[in-house]
């Protein structure tokens, strides 16, 4: 029998409008991984905040090491050595990284002065005890998003943790910086540590964990040993039927060429280049994924079509129009629709109700704006009508846009952009931070649009969703497309190095 | 379900929180009149009595309200906008100073021609004014605040000396004493650019109303303006378009609101509230333009704001409260023959709108932890 180093017993959690945990038991083994799966809003982040002294829980008990805690705040949890990486990195940019994990526990000369070089030695040490290599002295904000969180990790253990609670901690990585992290997990399993690891990927839970507990609508659905499970079951537990994985897509029906974009340059918010010689087309019935580490020009290039920001060079073609830098009103107009990357701050006005957030962007036409007043008959219908068909929950069209869960949100979005038979579909991150159910409701959206015979921009960070979306994809590195490939004739690995610069090793794969 | 019933209990609190901050705000007054050795209870009792316990200090009250209703707008309404207008006390100045010189101007036109013209200039004034610091903040993206609080200085120098320009020429008794005009104020507004007391219209509908109570006709427009205000900002589609600029620029720049425009735009409508000021201390009061009558009525209105949340119906309400502080204060002086200062009045302003906003973050951070935010 393996001993238990947590056990949180009949946690109970309420917040106003929702049981976030309802009597959830978690059993935590010494130096296990073990992961933590949940649609949103299942009560994950609730429990780990719990944990880590974020949130009281209004009824239950922790047990540490089987004695009994009370954990009011997090120095209580960092105290019993339990660490905490946060989706969301706590770190200040321009630090170095050395800076940066001794922060608020600075090792002390004469009492008075930093020791930079204990400092130094100390992160060093750590990060070679986990298997890598880390400049201490390099600023955060010159470093990338993969090294960042081994920042958050050396944090966590530079504070003594032996318990490491890992929230999506994949979401922001490339396939090959998750590897890497996996093999850190492993290297710290190895060492005794206990992780914890909240995911919504199942695949990752396979790969990684030796345990699993799913959580669903506040309860713990299940709790099982990863060898004796498989992803159909994990996945059923989680929402609670039975879920579809494989996309069902109609055979490719090409029109005429509805997007042209040719050798389109534009700067980022720096003054930098970001979109570098860019020109593709997309035809009726298409979709074209773009596949590519966020931060490579996708944002420019999607602000660029879609007006938001101007071209410094170049053209860009609807159905043989020229668009190029038109206001994003006269574009919308021409019936581009439009899913941005950035929900919260692009896509959705969060103080809006449903109803005010489903017509933004029309709201100054017929029907709804009406001479000098607004016409809220129309609105009203037009946003029950929506609610209706795009199953968004709670079905109240005066809620605030705030008070909808992630997966609700993106649907008020899909529910606009998709209303008015857009010509052109740019769907940015469409299923970022989505639970298993809302993902397959935006995929089944997008791919009824291709039917429709609309031409798609798809631009995702996951590559699981461009390979099983696009009809083709394009690969973005540094601003530049690196190459046009066929989801059939590829493969995560081999776009994930493309993605990552390495055109070199593109030539090694071909030769095998 | 008792979430629920929490939840709305909690929203209901967040919205009162105002009335709350008054309460506590008078409690606090209590203990400074406790100090000085008077009686609070006699204190408040006097100060409402005599500001609404009757027809007159009604009067005096809406009087006192009317010129912040218009500020407390000025700022609730670029507010929405997102912009923190605090160069109402500029604006106002223009706004005022150019109604009362068409006023004194074209003193040949009938009334039905010259009092729209005097507020259309009082407003045009303010807008003008703000319209510069609304551009500048579209088109370079320098900040508001700064502008604004450049721009006051620059209207009180500018229509002081406009003052000495257009100065009254001396009265009969100066002549006969051989000396000049010494009052920096202007000529007098036409008769027929004067706004009729409240008196008038309550004598017409047989109330009884003292005839030197100084509320007039501008009362009755502050509170059109106000509805209006309410009107453009969630009725209009200029409105829809202003308040998603201010809720979030990106997120309305990706709708197809032009942000430049509606800033421009939202300052615009917030000046020319600050100007229509105006209507009340030039045309319904002193029947000329002087920059005393004017002084930190502007910045009072960033208060009134405050306390009402920028919601035009709590700027009403929050304008008249002051009101009431203002004249009951004056009217306690007297009554103890100066021993509770006017000065003590103004602190429980100040008090009021600290405990506004501290309630006001209390408040929002209760709700904040009440609130599912996982």
């Amino acid at each position: 029998m393996p001993e238990v180093i947590l056990e949180m017993k009949n946690i109970t959690k309420r917040f106003p409008l929702v049981v976030a945990n309802d009597k959830v038991n978690f059993t935590v083994y010494k130096g296990e991984i073990h992961a933590l799966v949940g649609e949103n809003g299942a009560g994950k982040s609730t429990l780990m905040s719990i944990l880590y002294g974020l949130y009281q829980a209004d009824s239950g008990q922790i047990y540490f090491n089987g004695k009994k805690v009370n954990i009011s705040n997090p120095n209580v949890a960092i105290n019993l050595k339990i660490g905490m990486v946060h989706q969301h990195f706590m770190l200040v940019p321009p630090l170095t990284v050395a800076e940066n994990i001794i922060l608020g526990m600075e090792p002390r000369k004469n009492n008075i002065f930093i020791d930079m070089e204990k400092a130094i030695k100390k992160v060093e040490e750590l990060s070679e005890n986990m298997g890598f290599k880390i400049d201490p002295r390099a600023k955060i904000e010159n470093i990338s998003v993969g090294t960042q969180q081994r920042v958050e990790i050396i944090k966590v253990f530079f504070r003594g943790a032996e318990i490491l609670v890992l929230d999506e901690p994949t979401a922001v990585l490339t396939p090959q910086e998750v590897e890497e992290l996996f093999e850190i997990l492993r290297s710290l399993k190895k060492q005794g540590k206990t992780i914890i690891f909240i995911t919504h990927k199942l695949d990752e839970v396979k790969v990684l964990s030796d345990r699993v507990t799913v959580m669903r609508r506040g309860k713990v659905a299940g709790v099982k040993n990863t060898k004796e499970t498989n992803q159909e079951e994990i996945a059923s537990m989680m929402v609670g039927r039975k879920v579809i994985f494989k996309v069902e897509k109609k055979p490719l029906n090409l029109g005429k060429v509805a997007l042209k974009i040719e050798k389109l340059e534009a700067l980022n918010n720096k003054g930098l280049p970001a979109v570098k010689n860019i020109s593709f087309e997309i035809k009726e019935g298409e979709i074209l994924g773009f596949a590519g580490v966020e931060g490579n020009g996708q944002t420019e290039l999607v602000e660029v079509i879609t007006g938001l920001r101007k071209a410094s060079s170049g053209k860009i073609f609807l159905n043989n129009q020229d668009i190029t830098d038109d206001s994003p009103r006269s574009i919308r107009e021409d019936k581009i629709a439009h899913i941005p990357e950035d929900r919260r701050q692009r896509g959705i006005i969060s103080n809006y109700t449903v109803a005010e957030n489903l017509i933004l962007g029309s709201h100054y036409r017929a029907p709804f704006n009406r001479g000098l007043k607004l016409n809220f008959t129309a609105i009203n219908n037009h946003a029950n009508h929506l609610i209706k068909d795009f199953d968004i929950r709670p079905t109240e069209k005066d809620n605030l846009l705030k008070s909808l869960s992630g997966g609700n949100q993106q649907k008020v979005i899909v529910a606009r952009e998709l209303y008015g038979e857009p010509k052109l579909l740019i769907a940015a991150q469409p299923t970022r931070g989505l639970d298993v159910g809302s993902i397959e409701f935006v995929h089944q959206q997008i791919l009824n649009e291709r039917g429709k015979g609309k031409a798609i921009l798809l631009i995702s960070a996951d590559l699981e969703e461009i390979l099983s979306l696009s009809d083709r994809i394009a690969v973005i590195y540094e601003g530049k497309i690196v190459d046009f490939l066929d989801p059939n004739k590829t493969d995560e690995r081999e776009i994930g190095l493309l993605m990552t610069g390495s055109t070199a090793n593109k030539k090694l794969l071909k030769k095998k | 379900m008792n979430n629920i019933k929490k939840y709305n209990y909690f929203i209901f609190i967040e919205k009162i929180t105002p009335l709350i901050a008054v309460l506590l705000a008078l409690l606090v007054g209590s203990v400074v009149i406790l100090l000085i050795g008077e009686d609070p209870i006699f204190v408040y009792k006097t100060l409402f009595s005599n500001a609404i316990g009757n027809r007159d200090g009604w009067g005096n009250v809406l009087f006192r309200a009317t010129p912040l209703i218009f500020t407390g707008l000025t700022v609730a309404f670029a507010f929405r906008c997102g912009l923190f207008n605090i160069g109402g006390e500029g604006q106002m100045y223009i706004g005022t100073f150019l109604a009362a010189w068409v006023g004194f101007t074209f003193t040949d036109l009938p009334a039905l021609i010259l009092i729209p013209l005097c507020v259309l200039a009082a407003a045009a004034g303010g807008a003008l004014w703000a319209a510069v610091p609304g551009i500048l903040k579209a088109k370079m993206g320098v900040h508001e605040v700064i502008i604004t609080i450049m721009m006051n200085w620059i209207a009180s120098s500018l229509t002081f000396y406009l003052v000495l320009v257009y100065k009254a020429p001396a009265t009969e008794d100066m002549k006969a004493a051989g000396v000049q005009q010494m009052i920096p104020h202007t000529s007098e507004i036409a008769e027929a650019a004067r706004l009729p007391r409240l008196y008038h219209i309550f004598k017409f509908f047989n109330i009884d109303f003292p005839s030197y109570n100084q509320v007039n006709v501008s009362f009755l427009i502050a509170i059109g303006i106000a509805i209006l205000a309410y009107y453009i900002l969630w009725k209009t589609n200029l409105g829809y378009e202003i308040r998603a600029v201010g809720y979030s620029p990106l997120a309305a720049e990706y709708g197809g609101i032009s942000v430049s425009r509606n800033i421009i735009l939202a300052m615009m409508i917030s000046g020319a509230f600050a100007g229509l000021v105006g209507t009340n201390e030039v045309m319904g009061f002193k029947y000329r333009w002087r920059q005393e009558l004017f002084t930190n009525l502007g910045f009072n209105g960033i208060a009134v704001a405050l306390l009402g949340k920028n919601h035009p119906l709590g700027v009403v309400l929050a304008a008249i409260l002051f009101g009431i502080l203002n004249y009951g204060g004056a009217i306690v002086n007297i009554y103890t023959e100066g021993r509770i200062p006017r000065e003590l009045i103004m602190v429980l302003q100040a008090v009021i709108v600290i405990f506004v906003v501290i309630s006001d973050e209390l408040v929002k951070r209760i709700i904040r932890r009440r609130r599912k935010i996982a």
